[in-house]
Order: C-alpha cells, then structure tokens, then sequence
C-alpha cells in the first residue's frame, strides 16, 4: 500500500513508539496535523496542545527529563518555528534527546521570502545536535529513523526535521518502509570505555588521600545512579553533585556533601578545593561549577569520565581522561574491582573526612524562620518535607531555582527538571506538563518565581484543559530576585528593572483558568497550604507565597571567584565589598 | 602556532555552513578553508587552516568530529605532508621593462603567464602559502591589479591517509 507523506510521518512515529507528542498547528503542518487527528481517533497517539510553541518545547523537554523517553514536538513554519528554538536550545545545554518537527513553506516557494517562511535549519545550527531539511517524499521515513537515533544516543540532544507542505499533502504517494538498521559512518559514538585508562584510573584513585567524587546529570541521562552509588560507597567517597545531577546520588545520604558551585555548600566548595584527585563523572566543569579557573582545585589530579570527548579537558585538564557512556564504564570499573579484587579500605579517607566534618559544621545553608516575612528556604523545606522528597519537581530560573536545589534533597534521578545550561525564565510550569503527563499519578511541583512564572503564564490554559494537577509553589518576592542580588552586591544597590510592578492578581488569574488559587502571607500558613494542595489530586493549585522581598541566595562563589572565597552571609559580602572598594580608591 | 586539519565530511547540503559556523560561534579563527567533492562523490574533502596553541585545536578537532557530517577529521600537522597552494596575480605590464621584470620573477617562482590582455598579464603560481607570500612581495614594485588565492591544500606523505 502507498502511503502520503503525511501518513508516513504518522508510521515513523508509531515504529518510534511515540505515544504523546507536544505541539501547536499552523498552515505548513495541516496535512501533518490531519493525520494526527486521525492517529488520535484510533487511539494510537495523543497530541498535547500548549499555548505558545516555547511552552510545547519545554513540555517535551520536561517530558524527556523525567522518563526514559525522547520528548517529540511539532510546530509550524516561520513564527512556529521560531518560537520554538528557545526550547531547542534549551535542550540543547542540557542535552536532552528531543525531535522537533517543524513545518516549511513547500518546496518551490522556498527561497522566495513566502509567507511564514524562515531558515529554521539555518536558525538552529548552533544549538541542535542535527538537523534535516527533508527535500523528497522518499527520504521521510529514513530522515526520521535518522532524527530519533541521533537525539537518543551518545550525548542526547535536540534534532529537528524540517518538512516542507507539499511532501505531506498526498499529491505523491510511496510505499512505506522503516529502515530497521542504520548505521551511520559519520555518527559513531563511543559507547565503551577504554579498559586501559579504567585501570589507570583505579591506579590514580589508589593513590588518592583526598579524592572527590563530582557527578552531573550525564549520570542521569545515562541512567548510571545505581553504578555510581555502589562505587561511591565502596571506597567511601564524598560525593557532590552539579546542579543538574540532583539525585543522581541520594541526598539524605551521609556521603553527601552537596551541590558544588556559585551557590554550592561551603563543604562541597571546600573539599573540591583541596582535593588531590577529582572523579568527575557525566558532568562538564561549568564556569559556574568552577568559577575562577586559574583558582579551581589547585592540587588536585582529574579523572574525566564523560561520554563526549569535546567535553574533556575543554574547562579543565584531565589527567586521566576516559570516554564512554557513564554506566558502561561504571560497569567496566566495577567488574575490573571484582576481577581484581580490589577492596577498599573505607576508613583510608578518615582524615580527609574530618577536614570535611569541620566544614559541613559551618552549617551553611541554616536560616531563620520568625513569625514576620515567609523565607523561600522555609517553603521549599515544607514542601520536601509534606511529599516526603517524592515529588517531581520542576523549576524556572532564579534565586527559587537554587533554593529549590538547596533544600529539596533528592533521592531518585529524573525526579528534579529544571533549565541548568540555558538558564530559561518560563521553563517551568511547562516542563511540570511534560512531567505530569509522563506520571498522571505522581505528585509534581513547580517552584517558581513573579518574574519566571510570567514568561510562561499561558500554559495555566493548558493544565485547564488536559486536566494537570500541578502544585504551582510562586515565591513571590515582588523582584527578580537572582539579579536584584547581584544589584545589591556589585552595582551599589542600583535595582535597574528588577522591583516586578504590576503583579497580576495570581490567585484570581488562577481562578480565571478554572484552579485554585491560595495566597499565603503568613509562616504559620505555609505547611496548611501545601498539604492541601498535595492532598488534591484532582486541581491545579497555585499558591502564590508573599516571601521576604530582598532574601538573599547563600553561599555564594562570585564570578572569577575561587572555591575558598565564598560568601556565607550578607556581612562576607559587604566586607569583601568594602575592601574592594577601598583597594580601588587606593589604586586611584 | 599554524595548524592545518584535514576533514572528510558527507557532501551533504549544509554540511560546509556546519564547519564554517563552528568556527564562528566557538571563537576560532579560520585563516583559509578550501573544500571540494572527492573521487567519491559522497564525499567532500575539506582542509582548513586555524592559528592558536595546542588545547584550542585539540579542542577545535574533538567539535570538528561532533559535527554530525563530518566523517573523518586529521591534523596534518602532525604528520609528514605536502601543502599547495594555487594562486592567480592579475599584474599591469605597461611597458617592456614592466613585462622583462615581470616574466622574470615568474620564471624564478615557476610561475605561468596564462593569459596577455590589454597590457595585463594573467599568472598562475602554485606552491605553499608561504612561497605565494614570496612571490607577491617580489612584484610589490608592480601595479597588482588582482589575486585570487584558493588556500592551502594538503595530503600527507606516504602510506598515512586520510580516507574511509
């Protein structure tokens, strides 16, 4: 039987099992969405409409992050499409495995400045992994195996398809046959780990008085938390975690010293500083893991496990480098113990565990919650505590984003969603979606902030509409909060465009959506209203918590800092402030 | 340091604004890049000539390879290898002396006078980048109307190739 373009599109998607697929229709996706319609009458595939095509993005984004799954979306030509590359580079930084298809003009009218044409393939070369313009009917079906294997494997990341209208609209018709085998000579990932440097990396660690284990969120995509908690635990390493590979490790364990970085524990900072070895597995030394680099971990030798080569020695140098994927390796490493029968001596690192007591003993990210302005530490600790760290919690971008990776200790991988590498306001309420509609009957969270919530604030109509249960948790400062503080600490308390004015009504624009929408000004009021918005299983319920309008983020690592200079309160800042100022008066 | 990387890539369309504006978001600078299909035709050949010290074009190899179409990519540099160039100077021969001057310092450089126009000489001159650099400073007492440089080619020697 001879299928259109359309319909072959529709068959690709159901070889690649995908069962829901996020997206917004337009004029160069009509035959696509015709068909999607159809699929969705038979049952075989589910279409989740978002308000804004950004909101699509995210929504397959936050889908992807929380299962074992890529996140499929469609969009149309020209604004579609361009509406969309902010999700697309979003899950590029964070390599998520995305296919993306958008719409194009057809064929002999590309080129010409038609109506909603744009180079999107063009638009998009610096932040996808790949991507196809599809030029003949004949190639649909191979482009897509192609899109699919290429988000999915080595590094994941965002592939889009870009298919012109006349190639779906029935006009030609072909027989469809998806390629069961595809290899690729250009595309060869490197999957197992050099057995060699594993054993050199055994060697090194042997060696090690004052190791550190840093993990990122390549150990999640690579599903390797089990491999790397047992390696962890049998030598006795402490453990910290990038942003992104929260609960890659579980939090609550006594291994655990926490995130590192800007705004990292003082311990995790610490102990990466005088390391002499780092174990650094599936993360990529971030400027915002490492401030200062001339300054980072000065004595310290580097183990690199990572499964893209360009990521090694980009940052940092290191020493031992080992490509792979993170689980194959962790394997390889833990079958060569076996083999060997290494056996760790757990208390060879007692010492270095007694520098590191001292420094959890600062006690760094305690806080003070009176009975006058609610602390945003104090909501996310309440919400950690009322789901028992089972939620999924999806986070914007801000101070919240970092309270909400300070406070929320997380067990499990894929549990925590949020938008690390791009850093994108308005990621939130729709990677939840994504989430929620992943786990129908799991507990999902956004914590969010005025200015973040804003930039996505549509997709409440989405929630109304697919019936989402979300726990929208506004830390309502009134400012956006992330750069008010860098305001106050490095431009002299100049708060240029970041007092929010003009706050909408939250609870009633939430009512107007059809949820609910609570406003908590009091701490007393704080635990009530989560329980009873966990309790509903049912609504969507935004609660918009009035929190201390200029809290702080503590500790922090200022940019081009070291590890060992952070701030742990407001007088560490305003006393290296004032030094800093004199030293620039002196040298006047 | 000069550095000059080889790359096989799929003669794809798109595949040379891939590696051009790798070069551009990363921040690297590319001094000459000359690229054309191969005896296979699914194949085109690419060789680009990058300044900068040993980390950045390591790191300029290891995002040259992450580039979905690129195939194959080696540093020339860092074996034995050959390096041409091919070059046009567009040159005023006004007068005999002019023209005497002018096909001598062809001669030395093995140069070719290809085409005589309306007091123009046309001469073409293949050799490495910097024998180019040397022939164009011995006509800088001429009236150097046009060049057209292809940039620099390489292959290396011996039984080392670049191939699938």
């Amino acid at each position: 039987m001879k299928l259109t373009g359309a319909e072959i599109f529709i068959e690709c998607l159901k070889a690649e099992k995908v069962d829901t697929i996020f997206g917004y229709p337009g004029g160069a996706v009509l035959f696509l969405y015709d068909e999607l319609y159809k699929a969705e009458e038979r049952g075989e595939i589910r279409h989740i409409l978002s308000r804004h095509e950004q909101g699509a993005v995210h929504a397959a984004e936050g889908y992807a992050k929380s299962t074992d799954k890529p996140g499929v979306c469609i969009v149309t030509s020209g604004p579609g499409a361009t509406n969309a590359v902010t999700g697309i580079a979003d899950a590029y930084m964070d390599s998520v495995p995305l296919v993306v298809i958008s719409g194009q003009v057809p064929r002999q009218l590309i080129g010409n400045d038609s109506f909603q044409e744009i180079d999107i393939i063009g638009i998009t070369r610096p932040c996808v992994k790949h991507n196809f313009l599809v030029t003949r009917i004949e190639d649909i079906a191979p482009t897509m195996r192609k899109a699919f294997y290429i988000a999915t494997t080595g590094r994941p990341g965002p592939v889009v398809v870009d298919i012109p209208k006349d190639l779906t609209s029935g006009v030609d018709k072909i027989k469809f046959e998806y390629p069961k085998d595809l290899k690729m000579r250009s595309y060869q990932p490197t999957i197992k780990g050099n057995k060699r440097q594993i054993k050199s990396a055994l060697n090194l660690i042997s060696q090690a008085k004052k190791p550190i284990l840093y993990a990122g969120g390549g150990v999640i995509s690579a599903r390797a938390s089990e491999e790397l908690t047992e390696f962890a635990q049998a030598y006795n390493f402490p453990v910290t975690t990038t942003l992104m590979g929260l609960g890659c490790y579980p939090s609550t364990d006594k291994q655990y010293i926490g995130m590192l970085g800007m705004h990292g524990t003082f311990e995790a900072n610490r102990t990466m500083h005088y390391a002499d070895l780092i174990i650094a597995i599936g993360a990529r030394f971030d400027d915002r893991v490492t401030g200062d680099l001339n300054k980072f971990s000065p004595y310290a030798k580097v183990i690199h496990i990572d499964i893209d080569p360009a990521t090694i020695s980009k940052n940092v140098k290191a020493h031992n480098p080992i490509v792979g994927d993170v689980k194959q390796v962790l394997q390889t490493l833990l079958e060569i113990m076996e083999e060997q029968e290494i056996n760790p001596d757990k208390s060879a690192y007692d010492t270095w565990w007694k520098e590191i007591q001292e420094w959890q003993s600062v006690n760094c990210l305690h806080y003070d919650q009176d009975d006058t302005a609610i602390k945003a530490q104090y909501v996310v600790e309440k919400l950690w505590e009322v789901t028992q760290g089972e939620a999924y919690v999806a986070s914007d971008v801000g101070q919240h984003q970092m309270w909400a990776a300070q406070y929320y200790k997380f067990n499990k991988p894929n549990r925590w969603v949020n938008s690390g590498g791009l850093g994108t306001m308005g990621f939130g309420l729709p990677a939840a979606m994504g989430i929620q509609l992943a786990h129908p009957d799991e507990t999902v969270a956004c914590i969010t902030g005025d200015g973040s919530i804003q930039m996505c604030i549509q997709e409440l109509g989405t929630c109304t509409q697919y019936k989402l249960p979300l726990n929208i948790i506004n830390l309502n400062n009134g400012y956006l909060g992330m750069v008010r503080q860098w305001q106050e600490f490095f431009y002299e308390e100049r708060y240029a465009m970041t007092y929010n004015q003009s706050l909408p009504d939250f609870v009633k624009l939430a009512e107007s959506y059809g949820h609910v929408g609570l406003h908590i000004d009091k701490p007393a009021d704080v635990e009530g209203a989560l329980r009873e918005a966990i309790a509903d299983t049912k609504r969507l319920y935004f609660l918009d918590f009035a929190t201390e309008p200029q809290g702080n983020v503590y500790p922090m690592i200022p940019a081009q800092y070291g590890h060992n200079e952070m701030y742990l309160t407001k007088e560490d800042a305003i006393t290296d402030m004032q030094a800093k100022a004199k030293a620039a008066k002196e040298a006047e | 340091m000069r550095h000059i990387i080889s790359v096989l890539m799929e003669n794809a369309t798109g595949a040379l604004s891939r590696v051009s504006g790798l070069f551009s978001q990363r921040g690297y600078n590319i001094e000459s890049l000359t690229v054309a299909p191969t005896d296979d035709p699914t194949l085109s050949r690419m060789t680009l000539v990058t300044k900068g010290n040993d980390a950045s074009v390591e790191q300029i190899v290891k995002q040259l390879n992450k580039l979905i179409d690129v195939v194959k990519v080696m540093e020339l540099s860092d074996y034995q290898h050959i390096e041409r160039e091919i070059m046009f100077v567009k040159v005023a021969a006004s007068n005999m002396e002019a023209c005497a001057s002018i096909k001598r310092m062809a001669d030395i450089f093995r140069a070719r006078v290809i085409d005589v126009k309306n007091k123009m000489y046309t001469l073409e001159v293949t050799g490495s980048p910097d024998k180019l650099d040397g022939f164009l400073e011995t006509l800088e007492d001429h009236k150097v109307i046009e060049v057209v440089r292809s940039g620099a080619m390489g292959i290396t020697r011996g039984a080392n190739a670049l191939k699938i």
